[in-house]
C-alpha cells in the first residue's frame, strides 16, 4: 500500500517537474527517493548492527537543518516560486525558435540574453528551490513514513517475527509526536522579513530595513553593510532615517541572494546550523559563537579584492 | 547505495568540510561590477599561476564572445576582467577544464 502510494507521490511529482525544469529538478527529487527507498531497504541489515540510531536521526536532522536555513525568507516564498514558474514557461517558447531562427539577429540575441538571465536565476535559486522541494518531500516522505509505521506495526503484531530498527524507530517517533510534540524537532523557522529595497533615481537603490534585518540577525550594521557592499562591489551610506542608500540599481531578490549568502557564512552554526549565534572580535578576527550548542568558529573577513575602474573621471583624477 | 548506512561512520568532531582545503588562500574569485546603464563586469581574481592568463583570456573572449583585458594589480597580481556579466560562464569553463569547483567562488548579486 504505501508503496503504491509513494510511487503516485512520486508520479505526481515526476509530472509536476515536468512543468519546469526536468533535469535540474528530477536529480534532487530522484536522490531523496532512492535514499528513503534505501532505508526501506536496510531495514533487515540495521536490525543487526548496534549502533543504528546515530545515522537515522543525523539524516533527519540534517534534512530540518537544510529547510531551516531555506526558509529563511519563508514570506517571500511564494512569490519567488510563481515567478519562476511563469518565467519557466515562457522560456520553452522562447527557446524553440532560437535554432531556426538565424537570420533575425537582433531578436535572436535578445532571446538568448533572456534565456541567459533566466538560466542563471534558476541556477541562483537551485538552492533556495530545492529546499522548497525538499519541504514538500519531508512533508510527504514523513506521512509516507507514518503509513508505512502503522501498517508496520500491525503486520508485527500478528505475526511472531521481530520487529525491524526502523519500526521501532518510528514508533518512538509516533507516540513522541503524539504526547509532547514539541521534542520531536519541527524547530520553529528562523524567519527575516524580505529586504524592502527600492529606487531612488535612477542610479542609487535604496535598501531600507537593514537596520530591522541586522537586529534579527544579531549583527551589527556594518558588518553587514560591509558585506553588502564588498559583495555587490559598490559603495554607499546610511541615510537620516536608517536606511541604506546602494549605488547602483539592485534589485530585491539580488540583494536577498546576498543576504542569504550572509546568513550562511556569518548567522547560521556550522555545527549545529542554528541561526542563534553571536559575532565578536578579538584580535582582529571574528568569531562566531553559536548560543545554543556552545561551538565557537572563526570566520572569515569581508575582504573587498579587486575592484575594476569603473569610471573614467576618477581615473583621470588619479593621474 | 547498497552498503549498510549504519556502517558507514561519521566523525561529529571532523571539520565542516567547508575552508582550510590544503589551500588558505587559493580561491579564484569571480565578481562582478555595474558599470553604467546596465552594463557590468566581471573579474576573476587569483588563478593559479600555472595557467597561462593571456591564453585563458583568449580562450575566454572566444568562448564568450564578449571583450576583456589583463589587468596587473601591485597586489592581487593579475587580473581578468571581462564585459558583460559572464560569471556563471567562467564558473563552468573552469570547472570543466579541470579546476576544483571548490575553490571557484562566486560573489555578487
Amino acid at each position: 500500500m504505501s508503496d503504491i502510494e509513494s510511487e503516485q507521490n512520486l508520479a505526481e511529482v515526476k509530472s509536476e517537474e515536468l512543468l519546469f525544469d526536468p533535469s535540474l529538478k528530477k536529480k534532487k527529487k530522484k536522490k531523496k527517493a532512492v535514499n528513503f527507498e534505501d532505508e526501506i531497504g536496510d531495514d533487515e541489515n540495521q536490525v543487526e548492527n548496534g549502533d543504528k540510531s546515530a545515522p537515522a536521526e543525523d539524516n533527519e536532522e540534517e534534512v530540518k537543518a537544510e529547510d531551516d536555513d531555506i526558509s529563511i525568507f519563508a514570506d517571500m516564498k511564494k512569490k519567488k516560486k510563481k515567478k519562476k514558474e511563469t518565467a519557466d514557461k515562457e522560456k520553452p517558447e522562447e527557446e524553440a525558435p532560437e535554432p531556426s531562427e538565424f537570420g533575425d539577429l537582433p531578436t535572436k540575441r535578445k532571446k538568448k540574453k533572456k534565456t541567459d538571465m533566466l538560466e542563471f536565476e534558476k541556477q541562483l535559486k537551485e538552492g533556495e528551490e530545492s529546499e522548497n522541494r525538499q519541504d514538500d518531500d519531508i512533508f510527504v516522505g514523513e506521512g509516507e513514513q507514518d503509513i508505512k509505521e502503522t501498517k508496520v506495526e500491525e503486520t508485527w503484531l500478528n505475526s511472531d517475527r521481530d520487529y525491524t530498527y526502523q519500526e521501532l524507530l518510528g514508533r518512538v517517533f509516533q507516540i513522541l509526536r503524539q504526547n509532547n510534540p514539541e521534542l520531536a524537532g519541527e524547530k520553529k523557522r528562523y524567519t527575516i522579513v524580505p529586504p524592502s529595497v527600492h529606487r531612488e533615481g535612477n542610479k542609487k537603490t535604496i535598501f531600507a530595513n537593514v537596520a530591522d534585518i541586522c537586529k534579527r540577525m544579531h549583527r551589527q550594521p556594518e558588518h553587514v553593510i560591509q558585506f553588502l557592499f564588498t559583495e555587490l562591489g559598490t559603495s554607499g551610506s546610511i541615510d537620516g532615517s536608517q536606511r541604506l542608500v546602494i549605488k547602483g540599481r539592485f534589485q530585491q531578490k539580488q540583494i536577498e541572494n546576498v543576504l542569504r549568502r550572509y546568513i550562511v557564512e556569518y548567522v547560521t552554526c556550522k555545527t549545529c546550523k542554528s541561526p542563534d549565534t553571536i559575532l565578536t572580535k578579538e584580535n582582529r578576527i571574528f568569531f562566531q559563537q553559536c548560543e545554543s550548542c556552545g561551538s565557537t568558529r572563526s570566520v572569515s573577513a569581508i575582504k573587498s579584492g579587486f575592484k575594476a575602474q569603473t569610471e573614467k573621471r576618477r581615473r583621470q583624477a588619479a593621474q | 547505495m547498497s552498503e549498510i548506512q549504519n556502517l558507514q561512520t561519521y566523525d561529529p568532531f571532523a571539520d565542516t568540510g567547508e575552508e582550510d582545503a590544503g589551500q588558505p588562500q587559493g580561491y579564484i574569485h569571480i565578481r562582478i561590477q555595474q558599470r553604467n546603464g546596465r552594463k557590468t563586469l566581471t573579474t576573476v581574481q587569483g588563478l593559479p599561476s600555472e595557467y597561462d592568463q593571456k591564453k585563458l583570456l583568449k580562450a575566454f573572449k572566444k568562448e564568450f564572445a564578449c571583450n576583456g583585458t589583463l589587468v596587473q594589480d601591485e597586489e592581487l597580481g593579475q587580473i581578468i576582467q571581462l564585459q558583460g556579466d559572464q560569471r556563471l560562464k567562467v564558473q563552468n569553463f573552469l570547472g570543466d577544464n579541470g579546476i576544483d569547483r571548490n575553490i571557484i567562488k562566486i560573489h555578487g548579486f
